[in-house]
């Protein structure tokens, strides 16, 4: 589905109306495409404080065959090219005072930076501050990123990950993530990472090679996506979606390679069908996409208990009944293995007409969370992505207005595609993302809603 | 001198099936060709088990009703699917055993070491049925096409008659005969005095397995939509005893006593079915399951033209050899899928076996074959409640009683009968 008027937007005479009339200029965001560098240009990183992980970061990004720039001086002078990438190590941060060489790094980096360029900024946790001026100067951030990413325009996004001690093995999927364009339409986002057993470096072109994922409500849309995007990165795709929906299903598994299970997931022996059929053709799973996920919208003193029950028992009940029945079967999940449930943002801003939808993918967050320091034990992790305003078959038949209204209200100013969600999905798969566990991760551009 | 032993065999593994919902005549599939119908029931059984781009064995496929452009039909529907397009490919035709008579010729090539791996399938349209011209304008368009000259030409076109130009459209009808299937079913009924009510009840209780089995997921790794259908369309879950009595004899008319309605016969039926045989090392290398093996096959034909036997009763026939060269009797397996062309066919078949005059008589047995366990026969439902697209039924009951044994543990053994219009009939036996 093309955005119309992003479009016309960055046509030769629609750039000039639209500066002229001071609208909005939604930019053609940076998304990954295999064999891209990490990044189209020179990054440079800086600190506040005396960091801990700027050794770590600039060795990440020559090794990705990244040119690292010294900081912009004082008197602006710089080493050449524009940078595609503004990294801040924050981890020194001691007092309030200290962001001011924040803010002296900051300035003058990211206003020479390029169009979808990155913005990434690595701290410790407030919460694990030695004074409340510490937690305050790390929270400050907070606000920092978030307004940074409004600031930008061309596309660039800004994120905050919080680095706790012990966990700095745990940054260099992250940083990738952020850095890339699988991050495209992840903005204004403040995640945690934390301590976790990492295997070697990966081969960053096959990063789920070998690896067997099931993606449930594979027929169409965002699941579809999901599938593909988990294939291209080498993973046998076990497709699954209700039987009426099974010819789709068999399009999708015959595109990408992978196999089709018609499977009703609310069924009382769905889980057990499931782990039945991965076990007896795949000897177990490694990763496990729960994206399957129905609305059944009304007002809630319009709502009949039907329309209630059957949204629960998709969106959330057969989420946690499968995964709890991975947990209990004994070699059903594979080591390391990776969950990665699909919230969404009316879980976390509410909906008018969604109380169930909503309630739904809110307890999603809930869960994993919950489920998270279980998951770490075995060495696996357990975490969701909240989509935003994106771009599908569904949203296309949303009133013209009600459409354009909702897919700008974001910093973008449009909607993401499903390939954006199912690139995030990919990315918490992947064996290096072993120290993001228990999260949930926006894929909204830094939507107003909820925000 | 030369080795005339012969070569050691294995059992061929029947690893699953698919197929897509039955669809009455001229109804969901009336725009749908065979080409179309197989080749999409060929994709959904790719992408359950993963073929995707691989060479197998043998393709081996067939349509009782076939437009003349179809001659290569099942190796067309190959190239048009995702197979490999080196997998290659033929055709087979034997009336409604067409089928099993598949599945039995995959089977033993791969029981001979011939092949790895291949898919046996059937399918068939009424709605899009071939109609031919009359043989004499057949003839007259011949010449018109072999005319030289424009005064041929002219010559030739002379020779068309208004009369010539009605189409021959094909009939569900004995050439011999010239009596419909369901009035030859009519005949043996009678002979057999089964009435109407067993009848009703048989076609009932195949409505109710059918329905059953969907609700509780059966057909889930069996079946996927094609053309807005998800499930059989001349499935009635809520078909009844009161609602097919009401039903009026459409066989044997003329006759008082006929019993063969719409409501116990199969209609006309749309459709296509696939299923995947393979040796076990290939479905162990491919970490594909096996569920069940094609143990043996018989084949017998009747003369229903003079010899006074009943059009559809040669499984009847096959049946005694099978048992015997296997050292099991008719009471030995745990389901029986005994195709419902007609319920009362399904009722004389079982009638003859448990028949002492008839047994030795006809089939030179010392004592009858015997019953069989009512509640081990077509436990999912057959042919009444599915529909019956000819070629496209043998298919359908070989993954479906591979599944049910499979489920109900190793050493679980079933039975198939199918009998075929031109007086024949295919039986076989799977074992898990």
């Amino acid at each position: 589905m093309s955005d119309w008027y992003r479009d016309f937007a960055n046509s030769g005479f629609g750039t000039t109306l639209v500066k002229q009339l001071g609208l909005p200029r939604p930019a053609v965001l940076r998304r990954f495409e295999p064999g891209q560098p990490l990044l189209p240009g020179p990054a440079i990183i800086g600190s506040a404080g005396e960091g801990r992980l700027r050794e770590a970061l600039t060795e990440l990004l020559r090794a990705e065959g990244v040119h690292v720039q010294s900081p912009v001086t004082a008197d602006g002078a710089t080493d050449g090219e524009k940078p595609a990438a503004v990294i801040l190590d924050a981890t020194g941060l001691r007092t309030p005072g200290d962001l001011a060489s924040a803010h002296d790094f900051l300035s003058p980096a990211v206003k020479r930076l390029r169009a979808t360029g990155r913005v990434l900024i690595l701290a410790d946790p407030p919460s694990d501050a030695d004074s409340p001026a510490q937690a305050a100067a790390r929270q400050a951030l907070d606000g920092l990123v978030r307004s940074m990413a409004k600031e930008l325009r061309g596309g660039s996004t800004a994120n905050l990950v919080h680095v706790p001690e012990g966990a700095e093995a745990s940054i260099a999927s992250p940083v990738r993530f952020f850095l890339s364009g699988r991050s495209a339409y992840v903005d204004g986002q403040v995640m945690s990472v934390s301590p976790a057993e990492l295997p070697k470096a990966d081969d960053d072109e096959q990063l789920l090679a070998g690896k067997v994922a099931v993606v449930t409500g594979a027929a169409r849309g965002i699941g579809a996506a999901i599938a593909k995007v988990m294939a291209r990165d080498g993973a046998h795709v076990v497709a699954v979606d209700i039987p009426a929906a099974g010819d789709k299903l068999a399009e999708v598994a015959n595109e990408i390679g992978g196999t089709a299970l018609q499977l009703d997931i609310t069924a009382a022996d769905a889980p057990q069908r499931l782990i039945e059929h991965l076990r007896e053709r795949h000897g177990g799973v490694d990763v496990v996409v729960h994206n399957a996920g129905i609305t059944r919208d009304k007002l809630l003193v319009n709502m009949d208990a039907a329309r209630w029950n059957s949204v629960m028992a998709v969106n959330l009940q057969a989420q946690l009944d499968i995964t709890q029945a991975l947990l209990d079967t004994e070699g059903a999940l594979k080591p390391n293995a990776r969950v990665v449930c699909v919230s969404s943002q009316s879980g976390i801003a509410g909906n008018r007409g969604q109380t169930n939808y909503a309630a739904s993918k809110a307890g999603v967050i809930g869960m994993v969370r919950a489920w998270a320091p279980q998951f770490a034990e075995r060495g696996a992790t357990i975490n969701a992505v909240a989509p935003g305003f994106i771009v599908t078959e569904m949203t296309a038949k949303m009133p013209f207005g009600t459409r354009e209204v909702g897919s700008r209200i974001n910093s973008l100013q449009q909607g993401g595609l499903p390939v954006d969600v199912a690139e995030t999905i990919a990315w918490l798969s992947q064996p290096g993302s072993g120290g993001v566990n228990g999260q949930t991760v926006r894929v909204c551009g830094q939507s107003m809603l909820g925000a | 001198m030369a080795d005339t032993s012969k070569p050691a065999t294995r059992k061929a593994a029947i690893v699953g099936g698919n197929r897509i919902p039955f669809a009455r005549s001229n109804s969901a599939y009336a725009q749908a060709s065979n080409q179309d119908m197989l080749t999409a029931t060929i994709d959904g059984l790719v992408a359950r088990f993963g073929l995707q781009d691989k060479q197998l064995g043998e393709v081996v496929a067939g349509a009782v009703l076939k437009h003349a452009r179809d001659f290569n039909l099942t190796r067309e529907s190959v190239l048009g699917s995702k197979l490999s397009a080196t997998t290659p490919a033929y055709d087979v035709q034997q009336a409604c055993g067409t089928g099993l008579e598949a599945a039995i010729l995959v089977a033993n090539k791969i029981a001979l070491g011939q092949i790895e791996s291949g898919i046996a399938g059937g399918v068939d349209t009424t709605s899009d049925a071939p109609l031919a011209v009359s043989d004499d304008l057949r003839r007259v368009l011949i010449s018109l096409n072999n005319a030289k000259t424009v005064q041929d030409r002219l010559k030739a076109l002379a020779k068309i008659r208004p009369g010539m130009i009605a189409p021959e459209i094909p009939r569900n009808a004995e050439p011999r005969t010239g009596l419909a299937m369901g009035d030859h079913a009519a005949i043996t009924a009678k002979e057999w005095e089964i009435g109407r009510e067993e009848q009703d009840e048989l076609a009932v209780r195949s409505h109710h397995n059918m329905a059953a089995a969907y609700d509780r997921g059966f057909f889930d790794d069996l079946v996927t939509p094609f053309l807005g259908l998800s499930r059989d369309n001349n499935l009635r879950p809520d078909s009844s005893l009161e609602k097919l009595s009401t039903l009026k004899p459409v066989f044997g008319k003329g006759d008082p006593a006929a019993t063969m309605t719409a409501g116990n016969s199969t209609p006309l039926t749309d459709g296509a079915s696939t299923v995947l045989l393979a040796s076990d090392e290939w479905a162990a290398e491919n970490g594909l399951p096996v569920l069940a093996h094609l143990v043996d096959a018989q084949t017998a034909a009747v003369d229903y033209v003079h010899g006074g036997e009943g059009l559809l009763m040669a499984p009847v026939y096959a049946m005694p050899v099978m048992l015997a060269r296997n050292g099991l009797t008719l009471q030995d397996f745990d389901y029986y899928e005994i195709h419902e062309a007609f319920a009362s066919t399904v009722l004389a078949t079982m009638k003859a076996w448990e028949d002492p005059a008839f047994c030795k008589g006809k089939l030179g047995l010392d004592s009858p074959l015997g019953p069989i366990d009512r509640s081990k026969l077509n436990v999912n439902g057959s042919s009444l409640a599915a529909g019956h697209p000819f070629a496209a039924t043998g298919g359908r009951i070989v993954a479906q009683l591979a599944k049910m044994l499979h489920e109900k543990g190793p050493g679980s053994r079933g039975l198939i009968s199918i009998c075929a219009a031109g007086g024949q009939g295919v039986v076989a036996i799977l074992e898990s």
